[in-house]
């Protein structure tokens, strides 16, 4: 599998929350991703940054372009040095949520994208990759 | 811009989301909305998302939010205009906006609230009349 672009952008505070779904629209668009695969990328990675800023401390994604063979996809890493989420198994069940979301968590997430992966370090912070594949 | 205007026609309140909006700027038409019920005493909102490319949880909450709290004030909402795709993701997230009414468009939804309020305004009118006969 081969990087073919990749972009880092802040996901600090609030507003890098709309920042985060407009960069990752302007990629959906370049790809071609169609409307409903754009939309629910789009709306995956705003649940996920808001997770970064109001948990995690803030901290950065990291946008790739990848290639594997004929496929082409987005994958988009989140990456936060915040307290890390103690009970993963827990976070990914629906309905379980300790802050001020609708209390989804992230398998509403996870149900958005082709490929999801998340690993976290209690004290040393969280990682989430998330990865959408162009329908041919 | 830091808020979403709110234009009244007669007892119901209109709402059209132009932009993305920032959590902030979604809190805030939560309460201007609030206040604008009180301050009018409307009956009806009406809040367009025809605009509106992504509805996240916090958006999502958002709106069930503004539907429940304009109950409460008895007034009903009407949320018009979701873009099909945005119907298709917030379903796959697990948000079915339970307690939010919809409708397809504008007219359609103006229609459901115009309705809502003559029916409103039919039972206090035969109420007022109860208390005259006392």
């Amino acid at each position: 599998m081969l990087t073919a672009r990749t972009e880092q952008v802040p996901v600090r505070e609030q507003h890098d929350i709309v920042s985060v779904r407009q960069v990752v629209r302007s990629w959906c668009l370049n790809l071609g991703l169609g409307l409903v695969d754009l939309t629910k990328l789009v709306t995956a990675a705003s649940e996920i940054a808001r997770n970064t800023v109001e948990y995690g401390g803030g901290g950065t994604l990291v946008l790739e372009e990848l290639r594997d063979g004929l496929r082409t996809g987005i994958r988009l890493v989140f990456e936060d040095q915040g307290p890390g989420i103690p009970d993963l198994d827990r976070a990914l069940t629906d309905g379980y949520s300790t802050g001020t979301g609708m209390g989804l968590g992230l398998g509403g997430t996870r149900r958005l994208v082709d490929e999801f992966d998340v690993s976290s370090t209690p004290g040393v912070g969280t990682r989430v990759a998330i990865t959408k594949w162009k329908t041919r | 811009m830091d808020r979403i205007p709110i234009l009244r026609m007669g007892p119901v309140l209109l709402v059209s989301i132009q932009v993305d909006m920032h959590d902030e700027l979604a809190l805030t038409l939560q309460d201007d909305l609030t206040n604008a019920i009180t301050t009018h005493g409307a009956r009806g909102v009406l809040i367009d998302i025809s605009a509106v490319s992504v509805v996240d949880s916090f958006m999502g909450r958002m709106l069930a939010n503004i539907a429940g709290i304009a109950r409460v004030l008895d007034a009903t909402t009407v949320v018009v205009g979701m873009q099909p795709a945005v119907a298709i993701t917030l379903v796959e997230l697990g948000l079915s906006l339970e307690g939010v009414r919809t409708a397809l468009n504008v007219e359609k939804g103006m229609a459901h609230l115009q309705a809502v309020v003559a029916s409103a305004e039919v039972f206090s009118d035969s109420s007022d009349d109860a208390d005259g006969a006392h």
